[in-house]
Parts: C-alpha cells; sequence; structure tokens
C-alpha cells in the first residue's frame, strides 16, 4: 500500500534514488553465486557417493563436473536440483533452498536428467506443450522446437526419435520456461560426434541467452571445448577446481614443441631461451621440451628474431585429459 | 493447485488409445467375455438357469463391475512401476508438477478405462444382461466408483512397493485377484470353514462385493454403511501409507 501524504514527486524521487542504490551495489559487489554448495555428503547405505564437495557456479558461464563415471557427478547434480536431499552440508541455488523452496524454484531452473525418458507415444509437440502448461510464463514452444531442429519431429512419438533427437526435446524441455540456471546431466553420452557437435553449439546458443549452465560430463574433450570453468571429482570427492586453461597450467605446465629446422645454430639457440629445458634433436627434427603458457610464444619469437628457416613446427599441449590423469593417478577412461 | 492435471490426464488417455494391445487387453477382451459368458448363461436375471452356477445367472453384473475394475488396478500399477522403472516419474517429479496430481491423472484415466468397459459390456451385451427397471442404476454407479477407488489405492500401495515393472503384473494379479475367492462373490461367507470366513473378512474386497450386491439388489446405503466406512478406510490407509513409502525412482 502506498502512502496516502506522500506525493507523486516524492514517490518517484524515493524510487530513483533506491534504484540508483541497488545499481551502485550491484556494480561495487561480487555478483552472488547463482548456486552456491559448501561441504556437502550423500551416502547410500556404504557408499560415500559424494563427500564434503563445495564450488560456486557464477552467473552466465558453462559450468561443468567432470570425472569418470560413478564419481557422484549425478548424484551432486541432483542435490542441487533438489531431487535428492544432501545428509549434511549447504545448498543455495538463486538463494532459494533447493528443497525447503522447491516449488519457487521450479519455475526459476530447467532440468535434464540423465536417463530419463517419456512416456514412448507421447507426440514430441504434445510434450512440450504439457511443459508449457506447467509453467507461469513459458515460451513459444513452436518456436523452441525450431530453434533446436524439431520441428520436422512435431508429431513424431518419442520413443522413434534418434538419441539426439531425444536429447533436444529434453534440451527443449529444460528451456521451455525460460530458465535462469539450466541443469544438464551428461547430455551428448552415447551420441555420435556430429551430434554431439551439434549439442555443444545449442548449448552455447544458451549461454549466449545470459542463461548459466550447469551440466557434468565424463568427456575431457567436451568440457575442455564447452566450460567456462570445471570442478573435477574423483570417488566423491573435489579434485581441483578452475578454468580449464588454469588447470592444465597449473598441473601439467609441460610444453613440447616440435621444429625441423636446416639452421646449423638451431640447437644451441632453442637451448637459450628462457624455460627450456631440454632440447634433442634427430637430423634436423628438435624437440623443445620445457614449461610455462609462453614457452610457445618465445620458440616463436627466437625463430623469428634469427630468421630461422622452418620446415616444419608442431605443438603438444597437454589437456584436461592430462591433468586427470596427474591429480588421480588413473585415466578417466577406467 | 492441480495445475497440469486436465493436460495430464488428456495426454495419458491419448497415449493409452495409442497401444492396441493395452486397449485390446483392458477393454476388448473383458467386453467379449462379459458378453459371451451372458449369452451362454442369458436370461433375465433373477430367474436362474437351472444349472448354472449360481453366481454367474445372479451376480453377473457384480463379478463384471468388480473383475473390471480390478483389472484397471492391476493395469494402474503396472503403468506406475513402468514409468518408474523408466525414468519417467523422476522427470514428471522434476517440474511444478505436484506428485498427487500425476497420481490422480493415472487414477482418473484407469476410472475412465472402467467405465467405458462397463459401458461397452453393458451396451453390445443388453440382450443378454436384461436390467430390471426397479435396479437402482445411480446408486450403483457410485457404489462402484466408491468401491474402485478404495481397490485403485490398495493398487497404489503395490505399486508403490513392487521392485521391478516386469514383476507389476504378475504381483498385482497375484494379490488382487485371489481376494476375490473369498470375497463371497462365489459363495456365500457364512459357508466357508470359520478360518476362510475371518480371512474373508479381512479382505477389503469382501466389502466391495457386499456394498455392490447389496445396492444392485435394492437395498439402501444406510444398510451398508458398514462395508463404506471400511472401504474408506482402506483408502484413507492405502493413500496414507504408499504417500510414505512410494518411491520415484
Ligand atoms: N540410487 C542409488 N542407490 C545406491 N547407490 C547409488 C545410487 N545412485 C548412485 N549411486 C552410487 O553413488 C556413486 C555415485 O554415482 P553417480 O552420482 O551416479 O556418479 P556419476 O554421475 O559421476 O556417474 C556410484 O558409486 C553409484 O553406484
Ligand atoms: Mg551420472
Amino acid at each position: 500500500m502506498e502512502q496516502q501524504d506522500d506525493t507523486p514527486d516524492t514517490i518517484g524521487n524515493a524510487r530513483a534514488s533506491v534504484a540508483c542504490m541497488t545499481e551502485c551495489l550491484r556494480a561495487d559487489m561480487p555478483r552472488q553465486p547463482v548456486v552456491h554448495v559448501e561441504a556437502i555428503r550423500k551416502t547410500y547405505g556404504k557408499t560415500v557417493a559424494v563427500d564434503e564437495i563445495s564450488f560456486d557456479v557464477h552467473e552466465g558461464e558453462i559450468f561443468g563436473l567432470i570425472g569418470p563415471n560413478g564419481a557422484g557427478k549425478t548424484t551432486t547434480m541432483e542435490c542441487v536440483e533438489g531431487l535428492r536431499r544432501p545428509e549434511r552440508g549447504a545448498i543455495s541455488v538463486l538463494g532459494l533452498d533447493p528443497i525447503r523452496d522447491a516449488y519457487a524454484l521450479q519455475n526459476r531452473i530447467g532440468v535434464q536428467l540423465q536417463e530419463a525418458q517419456l512416456q514412448k507415444r507421447v507426440k514430441v509437440r504434445e510434450a512440450v506443450g504439457l511443459w508449457a502448461s506447467l509453467y507461469t510464463k513459458p515460451v513459444d514452444g513452436t518456436r523452441l522446437l525450431e530453434q533446436l531442429g524439431l520441428s520436422e519431429k512435431r508429431d513424431a512419438w518419442f520413443m522413434t526419435l534418434s538419441g539426439g533427437q531425444k536429447q533436444r526435446l529434453f534440451i527443449a524441455l529444460a528451456l521451455i520456461n525460460d530458465p535462469e540456471v539450466v541443469f544438464l546431466d551428461e547430455l551428448t553420452t552415447g551420441l555420435d560426434p556430429q551430434a554431439r557437435r551439434a549439442i555443444w553449439d545449442l548449448v552455447r546458443g544458451i549461454r549466449a541467452r545470459d542463461k548459466t549452465v550447469f551440466l557434468t560430463t565424463h568427456l575431457m574433450e567436451e568440457a575442455e571445448r564447452l566450460c567456462d570453468r570445471v570442478a573435477i571429482i574423483d570417488h566423491g570427492r573435489m579434485v581441483d577446481i578452475g578454468t580449464p586453461a588454469e588447470l592444465v597450467l597449473r598441473h601439467c605446465p609441460e610444453r613440447t614443441v616440435f621444429v625441423t629446422s636446416d639452421d646449423p645454430a638451431a640447437e644451441e639457440r632453442f637451448r637459450a631461451i628462457p624455460g627450456v629445458a631440454l632440447v634433442s634433436s634427430d637430423g634436423p627434427r628438435y624437440t623443445i621440451r620445457g614449461s610455462g603458457a609462453d614457452l610457445v610464444t618465445r620458440v616463436i619469437g627466437c625463430l623469428a628474431e634469427h630468421r630461422m628457416g622452418v620446415v616444419d613446427f608442431r605443438t603438444e599441449v597437454p589437456t584436461l585429459e592430462d591433468v586427470f590423469l596427474k591429480l588421480t593417478g588413473h585415466s578417466i577412461r577406467d | 493447485m492441480l495445475r497440469g492435471l486436465w493436460q495430464l490426464t488428456w495426454l495419458e488417455i491419448k497415449i493409452f488409445v495409442r497401444e492396441p494391445m493395452g486397449v485390446i487387453g483392458t477393454v476388448a477382451v473383458p467386453v467379449v467375455f462379459f458378453v459371451v459368458l451372458g449369452r451362454m448363461f442369458g436370461g433375465r436375471l433373477g430367474t436362474p438357469v437351472a444349472d448354472a452356477p449360481r453366481v454367474v445367472t445372479v451376480d453377473l453384473p457384480i463379478l463384471a463391475s468388480i473383475l473390471i475394475s480390478l483389472s484397471a488396478v492391476v493395469s494402474l500399477v503396472t503403468i506406475v512401476s513402468i514409468y518408474r522403472e523408466g525414468g519417467i516419474l523422476k522427470r514428471l517429479r522434476a517440474t511444478p508438477l505436484r506428485p498427487y496430481t500425476i497420481l490422480t491423472a493415472h487414477v482418473i484415466v484407469k476410472l475412465l478405462l472402467t467405465a467405458v468397459t462397463l459401458g461397452a459390456t453393458v451396451l453390445i451385451g443388453r440382450r443378454y444382461y436384461p436390467i430390471d427397471g426397479d435396479v437402482p442404476l445411480a446408486a450403483f454407479a457410485l457404489a462402484l466408483l466408491f468401491s474402485t477407488v478404495s481397490i485403485l489405492s490398495i493398487g497404489f500401495l503395490i505399486a508403490s512397493l513392487v521392485p521391478t515393472a516386469r514383476f507389476a503384473q504378475p504381483i498385482g494379479s497375484a494379490i488382487l485377484y485371489p481376494m476375490l475367492g473369498l470375497s463371497g462373490l462365489f459363495m456365500p461367507l457364512d459357508t466357508l470353514p470359520p478360518v476362510l470366513q475371518t480371512e474373508g473378512r479381512m479382505l477389503p474386497l469382501t466389502y466391495a462385493v457386499s456394498l455392490l450386491r447389496g445396492i444392485w439388489h435394492g437395498e439402501g446405503w444406510l444398510a451398508h454403511a458398514g462395508d463404506a466406512a471400511v472401504l474408506a478406510l482402506v483408502f484413507l490407509l492405502c493413500t496414507a501409507l504408499s504417500a510414505k513409502v512410494f518411491r520415484w525412482e
């Protein structure tokens, strides 16, 4: 209720200054994370599925939980979605408690579950229609299907869709309520490389619409290509968190450059580059090992400075896969 | 509060109709069965053919009603467990659909199924089931609705407990159909050995049979208030219990 004795002008001014204050506060304060997870733990009988995991997901990023099968990714994500209740720890999503405020939250998040199915004989447009009817401000389902390349399958039964089409339908259902955060659990598992690439583009498209994406994957290539930041988990524990480049640099800083050059002074010049640990040669083919993100730049600088003739040039940069192996002592594929 | 109930119910009806085996099994088979049975033992109800078993001639409408509602219950148990095993329930749960909305939608579909099957039986078989003018059809329909909802709640409890979809149908049938034997439908309870009598009195179906038969034969609700109370109690108990033990995945 507005106060009767206030003139419209005063109210207007007061509103303006409040608006300014919130603006200023926003600009100054670090943004509140969209998802905040603090030391959660979840066990199934004797299996500790999630053990003291903590992380934040920031607004507008694609955040990935990565780790092998059974690492606890799905369990963690489902705790955040409010589908499971952790025994310990605290979770907040958009400032809400996923269990207590489940219904308020459901309107603001979009969910795709690992291994979910729909009724075999439900048509694509019927599923989208049902979902749209459940939310207060749904987006246009027809357009959404168009954007996801499912227009031709509008009248197809769910059971007749290919794996990639099913996943695209699940993305459509996760986006129907125009959510602020989208959860995607192993979205591309079981898809062929072409379908996988198409899905990656769709996920980048979600981020481009100012939404936050929280995904899980056991594919390191996917994490590296898609995620702004990743948390590596193994056996229910979080091993490290950061951008893919940060993690690679932190744990696998070594870089290798292969140069083929017939310059007689090549070996000597390569050895003189700061950060180079080892130079070996096989005739005109040189292998330069060292560490640090700028090793490659320095080698190129050296080649340019001495105007050396280069026949072949190749680099080897470690990937998240190598980081995983180094951190856990086992390959993610085991 | 029941946001999505209508949409989900309508969707489930369409999905049901798209599966030929389901329609044949739950609608066509009972209809054909009872029409054939009626033709074999046809004639006016209440004027028993000498050598036919009593139940077939006298209580055929009650037998038909109960069997049809039991088959709806078994199909409820089956569909809930298929949905659970396939992750469909879990996916629906991650939406603003309330759990009881999902369950209510399925109950409505099964009630409609029961009504359609019975309606078809009555229509197609009306030559063999001439119904006396003094049978209170509206009251009977109400009694049947009441009994069916109560039995459906038992189905729910079973659906909450069966581990996998493959066992849902056999387990559901194994629990529900034997109840019929001791329900007093085939033999009056009083003629059974005492042990079986006691057992019969403990089965909810016995009260459904008693209520349906009473109403069909023109007895008032007041005379069967006890039956109705037991059925209501069963409903409340089973609903409360399944809310506790229901698993979404
Ligand atoms: N419902 C469940 N009941 C019992 N154990 C479970 C259940 N869900 C997951 N687990 C166990 O918890 C661990 C983590 O599983 P999950 O979170 O699915 O891992 P991920 O998604 O990384 O593959 C695994 O050992 C798995 O077997
Ligand atoms: Mg998983």
